[in-house]
Order: C-alpha cells, then structure tokens, then sequence
C-alpha cells in the first residue's frame, strides 16, 4: 500500500515539459561529439552524479545467482542489449553508458544493500533492476532516501507509485481486464477457476480478476486457491476442477510449482485445447521449463510475445539472439527490461539534464516509438500506456498472438471499485 | 457443497483423489528412502539429498538428448536407461563425496550438516553453470504422458502408475537387499551397535560408504523419475528437501517400515485435506498435525529397540 512518502501523481509544469521537447528537437540534429559542449556536465550535472564529459555510469542490479536467476536472466542480458545498442548511437547526450552490475542473490536485503552502494558509492545516474515484488518494496526506500532511479521491469502487483520508479511492465489491471473481457467474449466464457502460488502478486492479481468477473461482466467464480511456492503436487485441486467443470482455469503460479502444475495437467488428461485455460505467469521463458508440448493450446495474457509481427520486434529478436545466442528465448519481462535504459535516455535528453528530479519530472509523456511491444508512452503515474495481447501457446513453445486491444491500455496502480 | 453432482459424479472423483493420495504416497517413499538409508546407517543428516535428486533429473535430460540424436529408434525406452544412468552418476558421486568429506567428520555429527549443506550449495551452482540458469524441459516418450480410462469419468495418469510401480520395486529391492543380503546384516549390525561390529570384523567404513552410495544413487532414481511431475532447474532440490525430512524423521529415522508409515499418513492427510480446503491450508494443518504427533512421539512413528 502508498504510504505517505509515496506520491500518487505529479506533474511536470508545461514549462519543463516544452524546454524537454525543444531540447530533444534540437539535440537530434547535431553530431554526437557536439553534445559535451552543448551540454556542459557541470550543467547537466549538478547533483554530483557518476557523470563525466564522456562517460555516465549506471547500475543493474538483479539476481544471477539463487532461486530468482531463472527468471532475472533474462532482464539483465536484454538491458545489456539495449546499453550496447545506444552507445553504438551515440550515447546519452553524448556520453558512453558504462555499467555496473551488482547481484542481489535471490535475498531481498541484499537488494536493499547493493542499491545503497550503487547510490552511494558509485553515484549511478539510474539503476534497472528488480524482479520480484519483494525485491522492489526493499529497495524503495533506498531509491527514496538516496534519490535514487529505478526502471523496474516486471509486470507486477500494482498499488504503488513513486517519484523514483519508472514501471516498464504491466501493473495488474494492464494485464488482467482486457483478457477477462476477451475470453467472455470469445469463448462465452461463464464460469471461471482462480488459481496462484500464495504471495502477495497472485492474490492482488485474482482480487482484481474475482471483483471484475463478478461485478462487471456479471459471471461467476466457482472457486479461489493458492498454494504455497514451491508445491509440487496438484493432483488434488485438478480433481476438484474436474468436478467444478469450470469455464475457464486461470492460472498464477510461479516458479518450479508451474512446471509440475501443467505437467500433472497433462497428465490428468486434460486437454488445453478442450478445457480453456488462461494465465498471466507464463512466458515463454517459463515454457523452456514447463515444456511445449505440456501448455500447447494455453492462452496467456501479456504485452509482448516473442512471436509479434513488426518491424521493431524482428530487429530486437535478432540482436537478442545474436549477441546471447540463437537458443535464447525472449518472454515478456525481458522486453520491459529492455525499454528500461532507452526510457530512461530518452528522458534524459528531454530534460537535458541527467539530475534524478529532471528526470522523475520530464519522465510523463516520454515516447518510445522503437518498442519491440511498438509504441509505449509514460503516463504521469510512471508506469507504460501499452497494449494487452492474449496468445495461445504452441508446441515449440512461442506464441500465436490472438488478440490485442485497439487502444493502449492507461496503467492503473490504484484501481477504484477493486480493492 | 456436493449438492450439485451426482452420484456417479462423487464416485469417480473419491476413486481418482484416491488414486492420487496413491501417488503422493510413492512420491514422498521414492523421496525419503534415500535418505532414511543415509540417515538410519549412518546418521548423516545429508543436507545435499535434493541436489542428488537434480543430478539424476540432469542426467535424464542429458539421456533424452542423447537418445533423440543418436539413437532415436530407443526413444520410447530411453526413460529405462536414463534412471540407470541416473542411478550410477548419483551413487558415484556419492562414494566420492562419502571418501573425499564424510568419513572425516563421523564423530561430528552437526558438522556433517553444515558440510552435506555447503556441498548443496556448491552442486546447486555447479548445475547453473553447466545446464544455465533457467529450467529445462524433460520431454517424456509420448506413452507415458495422458491418462487411461478405466471406468466412467474414471481417469488414472500413466506416469502416476509408473511412479507407483518403481517405488515399489525400488522398495522392494532395499527391502531384500537390507533384510537378505550380507551387506544388509552387516548394515544392521553396525545400526545396533557401531564399535561391537567393528570388534566382529565388519569393515563398518566400508559398509558406510556403499551405504551413502547407494542412499545417493536412489534419490537420483527419485529425482529421474520426479522429471514427470516437476522441474528440473539448479534449484529444484530444495523443493522436495522439506517434505523428505519431513517424512524420515516422523516416521523415526532408523526404520524402513516407519518412513513408509510416515509418507502414507503425511500423503494421505495431506491430498484428503487438499481437497476439502485450499492448498496452503491443507500445508499448514498437515504441518501442526505433524508437529503435535512429534511432540508426543519424539523418536518418530516407528523405533528400533536399539541398546545405547
């Protein structure tokens, strides 16, 4: 929940927001080398961050090691990407992003620990990192206190916006509302079966799902469960399904629970093609575990699968590929990640400064029209106006995009009549 | 709340949550015997027993692999020599690690816990930089995925019976082999009274270090057979570890009969609550029931009558 330190929302005045938007006019017509006179560091730099006449430091900070490096793999080789890729352009205002890179270990006061240090010590001018919701409520006084700069990529829980986090994933009801009100629509879906691991994403995540199925479409939830993380047996709750013969199952579980929870799902004879499932934890990241042949048929709500058809996205698979190797797989959270370091440039150069508040200020209204996603703009809570897709998963493990809104979705951490 | 099904309905549903008791009840054997082995023999509180299991899970999926390239016509089999494979890439490991760490540290028993939880740490890094650090998917011949039907809306899962048909052979052997063979009397012998054997001529290290073999090689059985129902990532091993203790010691560490005990009262409660409540309550009440069994049973379900 906010507490008070937290501000819901704030505004740029329109004054800042036009000197941003000439200085990124201007800017893009002049020689990257011409940039450190333009912009002096002294001026752009007035808070003693790591930033030089050349070079700017920033930080990673995720898990390679522990139970979370499965998943933040991913996250630190596409931020990586994209810091090669911009400093092949040109930098940030002219300067080289060099990076530093701490591991949090899986352990949330470490996160806490490391984000001191690349504060304190190394002055980074941002930080991308985090995975999990733990991680980023234990840094988040650190950001806060230190003033500090988070581009936080996963899709998440909601209910929290600050000054100093830039959400690049989905907040819950990005994620939840447009494919519950799809597969009503496309599957006459009347009837639906809550499932999660037991922590706080999963419950918020189905609070939102149960109160939209019930009192906005009208439809009924036949049962609600959760399991502790790491259960490895889901014999039982697949025989109450089978008896509750719901509609719809809707899945959040993470982590190795999700690999033995389809796999005995599979086995139990149920088929993803007959009995429609739909989750919002699954990407394609988590079907190199689970197995393709073990979901096929699945849908998952998200808003980005590997598998898009566009311009931007078939330049951004084949650099992944190319720099991490043709067998990488490319999930949701790992394209977030990867708008991280460009946001956060983008931003920088309307503000033509690299000092947190400039940034944290200009940051509402930042476009980003190279997304692999394709077009994501900043709202003035901090989190991405984007898109929701539903896939259906295959047996080589991607996705066939199925549906996606017409509209970017507007993100909303504090949603009313869900809580 | 079973107002709304019938008859035929309820009775398929209590035979399959049966069935799948059934199958959590060979899980958690297939589990813990490895280590109630370990632990009976020896005392060794082996902390790395999950890790094992992962080893015999990689191992499954390096055969897989291997199979599918080399030799595709045995794919249908391949599970057969993966959980050998399995089996001797565990228990070699074991002998090693029995040789190279544990004899040294006999006569300190809380220390061997702290070394067996370094070697899980170290094996668990070890798998993350050989195999990556994202899971990998263990494809099954395409026989053994699916459910046969047996009556009705009656379904039981083909690898749930596979489960249940190894871990009884598995037992079994164990059974025979500490019951009927030479190495089980003289096993026994050292359970009873460790220097007295030795005065017999027992070589008790030797006994020790096949018996840690052995302990490691089933629990990569359990974890080749464990890549049907679960993941295979450098972490996985810690998600069994908590049940397998939990098992060896209420059923009482030194007896074969109480760890079956054990796992059949733990799975049994635990799959009949699961489906009356939700999953994480169905845990917690699983747990206290356990703890208050252990509070008036200190020693575990079953003991031997053992002279200190």
């Amino acid at each position: 929940m906010s507490s008070g330190i937290i501000s819901k929302s704030f505004t740029p005045s329109r004054r800042e927001l036009l000197l941003g938007a000439a200085a990124l006019s201007s800017s893009a017509l002049i020689a990257p080398s011409a940039w450190a006179q333009q912009f002096p560091t002294a001026k752009v730099n007035t808070t003693g961050l790591a930033v030089t006449d050349t070079e700017v430091t920033v930080g990673i900070l995720h898990s390679v090691t522990g139970t979370m490096a499965i998943s933040e793999t991913g996250s630190v080789q596409a931020e990586k990407l994209a810091i090669e890729q911009i400093n092949a352009a040109g930098g940030v205002l002219g300067r080289k992003i060099i990076f530093i890179q701490e591991d949090g270990g899986s352990d949330w006061p470490t996160f806490a620990e490391k984000a001191k240090k690349l504060l304190v010590n190394d002055k980074v001018a941002s930080v991308m990192g985090c995975w999990t919701s733990a991680s980023r409520k234990a840094v988040l006084p650190v950001f806060e206190q230190y003033n500090g700069m988070l581009y936080y990529p996963t899709f998440y829980e909601g209910l929290e916006a600050s000054k100093n986090v830039i959400y690049t994933g989905q907040e819950a009801t990005q994620q939840i509302i447009a494919g519950l009100g799809w597969v009503q629509k496309e599957k006459g879906a009347k009837t639906f079966y809550l499932l999660g691991s037991d922590y706080i994403w999963p419950r918020t995540s189905n609070k939102i799902a149960r109160k939209h199925i019930e009192n906005f479409l009208k439809l009924k939830v036949l049962g609600e469960e959760y399991f502790p993380l790491g259960h490895t047996q889901f014999n039982s709750v697949i025989n109450k399904m089978k008896l509750a013969k719901p509609d719809v199952i809707y899945a959040i579980i993470v982590g190795g629970s999700n690999v033995a929870f389809y796999k005995q799902l599979k086995a139990a004879g149920v088929d993803l093609n007959k009995q429609t499932l739909m989750t919002i934890s699954v990407t394609e990241d988590e079907i190199d575990g689970i197995g393709g042949e073990n979901i096929v048929g699945g849908y998952a709500c998200m808003k980005y699968f590997q598998s898009l058809d566009n311009p931007n996205n078939k330049g951004f698979v084949s650099a992944f590929k190319k720099m991490w190797g043709d067998k990488t797989v490319i999930g949701d959270v790992t394209q977030a990640a990867y708008l991280g370091p460009w946001l956060w440039k983008l931003t920088v150069e309307k503000a033509g400064s690299f000092d947190i508040d400039k940034v944290a200020a200009a940051s509402p209204g930042v476009e980003f029209k190279g997304a692999p996603e394709g077009y994501v703009r900043v709202h003035e809570n901090h989190h991405l106006w984007s898109k929701t897709r539903v896939g259906r998963a295959r047996k080589d493990g991607q996705y066939d995009l199925v549906y996606e809104t017409a509209e970017l979705m507007e993100p909303d951490p504090y949603p009313k009549g869900y809580q | 709340m079973f107002g709304d099904y019938s008859v035929g309905d309820l009775m398929s549903i209590m035979v399959m949550q049966g069935f799948a008791g059934l199958i959590l009840f060979s899980v958690f054997v297939l589990m813990a015997l490895g280590l109630a082995i370990i632990f009976g023999q020896m005392g060794v509180i082996n902390m790395a027993h999950g890790e094992f299991m992962i080893l015999g899970a990689y191992m499954t999926f390096l055969t897989s692999h291997l199979c599918e390239t080399y030799a595709p016509g045995l794919y249908g089999g391949y599970f057969f020599m993966a959980m050998i494979v399995a089996f001797i890439a565990s228990g070699t490991l074991g002998l090693l690690v029995e040789w190279t760490l544990i004899r040294h540290l006999y006569s300190r028993p809380l220390d061997t816990l702290l070394a067996t939880w370094g070697l899980s740490l170290i094996m668990q890094q070890a798998f993350r930089s050989t195999f990556g650090a994202r899971e990998v998917g263990v494809e099954l011949p395409p026989w053994m995925m699916g459910s046969l039907p047996v009556a009705g809306s009656i379904e039981v899962q083909i690898n749930g019976l596979f489960v249940m048909g190894l871990t009884i052979l598995i037992t079994a052997i164990v059974a025979l082999l500490l019951y009927r063979s030479r190495w089980g009397l003289q096993v026994r012998a050292v359970v009873s009274n460790r220097t007295m054997s030795g005065a017999a001529g027992i070589d008790t290290r030797r006994v020790d270090r096949l018996t840690f073999g052995l302990g490691c090689g089933i629990a990569g059985i359990a974890g080749s057979a464990f890549t049907m129902i679960g993941s295979t990532g450098p972490t996985a091993g810690q998600l069994y570890i908590v049940d397998t203790f939990l098992v060896v010691v209420f059923g009482g560490a030194q007896s074969l009969l109480g760890t079956i005990a054990s796992a059949l009262t733990i799975s049994q409660s635990q799959s009949t609550l699961e489906f009356f409540l939700t999953g994480s309550m169905a845990k917690v009440l699983t747990l206290l029931m356990v703890i208050g069994l252990l509070m008036l049973r200190p020693q575990g379900l079953f003991v031997l009558k053992v002279r200190r």
